[in-house]
């Protein structure tokens, strides 16, 4: 039964589904934009404040578990949805048609993965995945009057409906077998070795995630999807969501014993390998900016199933690091692309030649660019390299050596494609150029954000070591 | 505290150079200038005021030294040091990165700032791999300087013929050095997991990581991962691809940099880290090792006997002098390992000489194509004669510190491996050739066009009479280089007792 302690280790979560309620509510009541992005914002706040308060919780609420690794993911999903309400606000203010539902919608997606990374049952995966995947298709879709953004949303849910299929199916099969959905429970039930129904509903359960996750070859939905949506859902979808994701799945490998057996171990490496090596090689030519940081993000996280694969005391800690530096970098990354392509105009600024000689117009936003593109390279002093510094010794202390050459050919082809978009920002302009940024950009919140998460980028890499000891404390609990 | 002062400042002052750029075209360069020459008289001072005496038992091998906790959850610390081989090289880094300020003056005349801040980064990451002692550290800035120098190459560098090709030089150059570079993070971590599986120790110190007990299999492995992201800087000849494009479309002070400390830092490299940490593996390696520094010298002599870019032909001239390093690094001797040293500081000068020299070409005739200079004897006032003299340098002419370098490093492998010092020798005459080629295509022969052209300014005659003057000092008293690396060279070799090399150790005992 839920109990008030109970309901207190939920506040994070009720307080975003309250600010979801408010801005419903005022929508019926009044439409008023800032004022909506406000109230989102205050409510991601105050839940972020409550966050720690719930940590250690002498007990979970049924179906969920607030252990350290749901208190720090939830930091992260909070954190990240904060940044892109910030970049809402800025993006949207000259869209034409409804503004406020954006909000809505964001904060439902919000809530969603705040429980989807609690979730400590099959049932409670499932609707949460669900509440996160569905508000994704509206935001995805939310420009539909632009051809290409509503390819997107559309793209996004009927492959989204075929990966919930096989992730539904694996369910089933691992229920069928055990007669179990609650995950403490699956792990005890589960001694002996594993036989041909219960990989197969693992080996279903992993597709269906990888959906999400965009593994090779699931992700062929990405590039379009990324290109196609409006900068905030990308943003979204790159960070929340992914994350999210990649959470559950490391708790589904250290609860049930199924998703360490050998075989499956194999199956996620080869997955592993061609993830690193597709994403990074389907980046190289590519002219458009969305398109190309969706396969960074596919390579990305195709090194942090290193995380999976490993499988020991370090991984937790590892994937903890790593998303930290992720979603740092990604939020950067992105943030550019929104900034440089607000207000809205139909399209977003995605083609390379648009960045042509932003250092020498813009030389601050071109360094935010700068230094989140060399974080996503993993260059020294900036936070990715500590990500990918972690990733490299799991994989060592494992003695993946495949997983660790892969790490490594990946990086290097990625240093191809990171280098062209950098370099371009510093060649010289072209004689006429079609969009630029705001000249008052760094004065706005907006911008007052992206360089304040450069700042992040370098101080996580030059000093890393409260992050790290912020993450290993949670991860042992 | 001091060695911290050495790499901050440089950063401090590039970041100083890109806010200057608003207050004057000049202020960036006298910034950077001022920067260089405070870090080469603070080593300069370190070398006057040190105390270079062979360690005795239980001393630390250390002149200065500084740590302090970094991240704590790996062992990392901020671990500094300097010994007899670092102060020479920052001292250097210091003394060339002045000279490449000083020639760029009138060559950068756009994004001044930005280029200074640049130049500036790469050579405190340079100085911070000579005096980091923690693995993470060495490697970060190992890495860390390749950001910068990338940026130089493409936005400064020279147009080749089809459009992009600076910008492809430079991401090779990136893609090579970053892409060994995490072989060598693969080989360090290994390294640190299997000294923390036998002691539950988790630590990257190097003093730490030299008593880690590598298994036999794994150990070959590691050193290989160290020694190809070294060779790859070096560069030995089967991984050098990178080397002759980022010189020829590199600005002159790319080049000056690249050539004067960058290829340094690998030998640095492999004589503190590279050995030091996997003596049995390296001296079983020696042989390979010694193949490839001669394959490197023939070729890159052959090669550099057919360019036709002036810029290449130099950077082809690099790649036979770093063999004969590696060859001297690879031998466990004494005086060799010395030899390589001596050879280091004046492949810096000859090189920087002669790139800044063709830079100054470039910047009178627009071209670097020897098809079509010829006869410039007569027609540049002072500067043909310079490049005789770094010409002669090059090839080593007695009195110059390359023949001494050359000389010691023959005479020190010899006791050990014959053969190849009796190959190695042939190098030195296609340095005769390759040498003399340059002269005459360019200074000698008909003259391709009339007319004369500006001799050298002030600054030009300063730069050049400068080198000139350090490469006599150095070929006719080397001493001071020899007596204040005498400790390295000492220790170096020791760890090759009981392989070929230990009775050459006795020899060199007594040339000293």
């Amino acid at each position: 039964m839920l109990t008030a302690a109970h309901l207190f280790t939920l506040l994070p979560l009720i307080i975003v589904g309250a600010t979801a309620v408010a801005a419903m509510l005022g929508i019926a009541w009044r439409r008023h934009h800032a004022g909506t992005a406000l109230v989102s914002a205050a409510g991601l706040i105050v839940a972020l404040l409550l966050l720690p308060l719930t940590y250690p919780a002498a007990d979970s609420p049924p179906l969920m578990q607030v252990d350290g690794l749901a208190v720090m993911a939830g930091a992260l999903i909070l954190l990240s949805a904060l940044v892109t309400v910030i970049l809402s606000h800025h993006y949207l203010t000259g869209y034409i048609g409804p503004r406020e539902e954006f909000y809505l919608l964001l904060l439902c997606a919000t809530a969603g993965a705040l429980a989807l990374v609690a979730s400590d049952h099959l049932a409670m995966l499932f609707i949460s995945l669900e509440l996160l995947s569905m508000p994704l298709y509206g935001m995805l879709a939310y420009s539909f009057r632009a051809e290409r953004s509503l390819e997107a949303g559309i793209k996004y849910l009927l492959l989204s409906a075929a990966a919930t299929a096989f992730l539904l199916f694996g369910m089933a099969l691992i229920y069928a077998r055990t007669g179990y959905l609650d995950l403490a429970v699956l792990a005890g039930a589960l001694t002996g070795a594993p036989d041909l129904w219960m990989l197969a509903g693992a080996a279903l359960m992993v597709v269906g995630l990888g959906f999400k996750l965009s593994i090779v070859p699931f992700h062929l939905w990405t590039p379009d999807v990324y290109q196609g949506g409006p900068a905030p859902a990308t943003i979204f979808l790159a960070t929340v969501s992914k994350l999210a994701v990649f959470v559950v799945l490391l708790r589904l490998v250290h609860a049930a014993p199924v998703f360490s057996s050998e075989w499956l171990q194999t199956l996620v490496t080869v997955l592993a390998l061609l993830t690193m090596l597709g994403g990074n090689l389907l980046a190289l030519f590519q002219a458009n900016l969305k398109r190309l940081l969706g396969y960074s993000s596919i390579a990305h996280f195709g090194y942090l199933l290193v995380a999976i694969v490993a499988g020991n005391a370090l991984a937790t800690e590892t994937t903890g690091v790593y998303l930290v530096t992720y979603l740092v970098t990604t939020l950067a990354a992105f943030g550019v692309v929104t900034l440089v392509s607000s207000p809205f105009g139909g399209e977003d600024a995605d083609g390379l030649p648009v960045y042509r000689g932003l250092f020498w117009r813009r030389p601050y936003l071109a360094a935010v660019m700068t230094v989140s593109f060399l974080s996503l390279a993993g260059i020294p002093l900036t936070a990715g390299f500590i990500g990918k510094f972690y990733v490299i010794a799991l994989g060592v202390a494992a003695s993946q050596w495949w997983l660790v050459g892969g790490i490594v050919a990946g990086s290097a082809i990625g240093l191809y494609y990171y280098l062209r978009v950098i370099v371009t920002l510093y060649l010289p302009e072209p004689g006429m150029r079609r969009r630029d940024v705001s000249n008052d950009w760094g004065s706005r919140i907006g911008g007052v954000t992206l360089v304040a998460l450069a700042v992040a980028i370098l101080v996580l890499g030059i000093y890393p070591a409260p992050m790290i000891d912020w993450v290993q404390g949670l991860s042992a609990g | 505290m001091i060695l911290v002062w050495l790499i901050v400042i440089p950063f401090l002052g590039g970041l100083l150079c890109w806010y200057a750029d608003r207050l004057g075209e000049q202020m960036p360069r006298w910034i950077a200038l001022a920067t260089m020459l405070f870090v080469l008289v603070i080593s300069l001072w370190l070398w006057v005021t040190g105390d270079f005496a062979l360690p005795q038992g239980g001393q630390s091998q250390w002149l200065l030294e500084w740590r302090t906790d970094w991240i704590p959850r790996f062992g990392i610390e901020i671990h500094l040091a300097m010994d007899g081989l670092s102060l020479i090289l920052v001292a250097l880094t210091g003394f060339l990165g002045a000279l490449a300020v000083l020639c760029s003056w009138h060559e950068i005349g756009h994004r001044i700032g930005f280029f200074h801040l640049n130049l500036l980064w790469i050579l405190g990451g340079v100085v911070g791999v000579f005096l980091a002692l923690d693995l993470f550290l060495f490697f970060l800035f190992w890495e860390m300087m390749l950001v910068p120098m990338y940026f130089l190459i493409a936005l400064w560098g020279h147009s080749g013929s089809a459009g992009q090709t600076r910008i492809r030089a430079a991401t090779r150059f990136f893609i090579y050095t970053q892409a060994s570079g995490l072989l060598m993070l693969v080989a360090i971590l290994a390294l640190v997991f299997i000294h923390f599986g036998n002691t539950g120790q988790l630590s990257f110190s190097y003093d730490v990581l030299r008593q880690a007990e590598v298994p036999e299999a794994v150990a070959p492995w590691l050193m290989l991962g160290f020694f190809v992201a070294f060779a790859v800087k070096l560069p030995v000849v089967p991984f050098h691809g990178w080397l002759p494009d980022a010189h020829a479309q590199a600005p002159t002070a790319g080049s000056v940099d690249l050539a004067g400390i960058l290829l340094k830092t690998a030998a640095y490299g492999m004589l503190r880290f590279g050995l030091p940490l996997f003596p049995a593996e390296s001296s079983a390696f020696a042989p390979v090792a010694m193949t490839l520094g001669l394959v490197s010298i023939i070729y890159g002599a052959v090669l550099a006997c057919g360019q036709q870019d002036i810029k290449r032909l130099i950077a082809y001239t690099s790649i036979s002098h770093m063999g004969f390093v590696l060859i001297a690094i690879y031998s466990g001797s004494e005086l060799a390992i010395q030899g390589a040293v001596v050879l280091m500081v004046a492949h810096a000068f000859s090189s920087a000489g002669l790139f800044i020299l063709s830079g100054q070409l470039y910047e009178r005739i627009h071209t670097r194509d020897m098809r079509i200079m010829g006869g410039l004897w007569g027609r540049i006032p002072a500067l043909p004669g310079f490049t005789l003299f770094f010409v002669a340098a090059s090839l080593g002419m007695p009195a110059t510190a390359n023949f001494v370098g050359e000389f010691m490093i023959l005479f020190g492998t010899f006791p050990s491996a014959p053969v190849v010092v009796v190959i190695a020798c042939s190098g030195l005459v296609l340095a005769a050739i390759y040498s003399l080629i340059l002269m005459q295509r360019v200074h000698f022969g008909p003259e391709y066009r009339n007319g004369i052209l500006a001799g050298p300014d002030w600054r030009e005659y300063f730069m050049m009479l400068t080198l000139l003057a350090l490469v006599l000092l150095v070929g006719l008293y080397p001493q001071p280089i020899l007596d204040t690396t005498a400790g390295l060279a000492s220790l170096t070799a020791e760890l090759f007792a009981g392989a070929p090399g230990d009775q050459l150790t006795k020899l060199s005992g007594e040339v000293r």
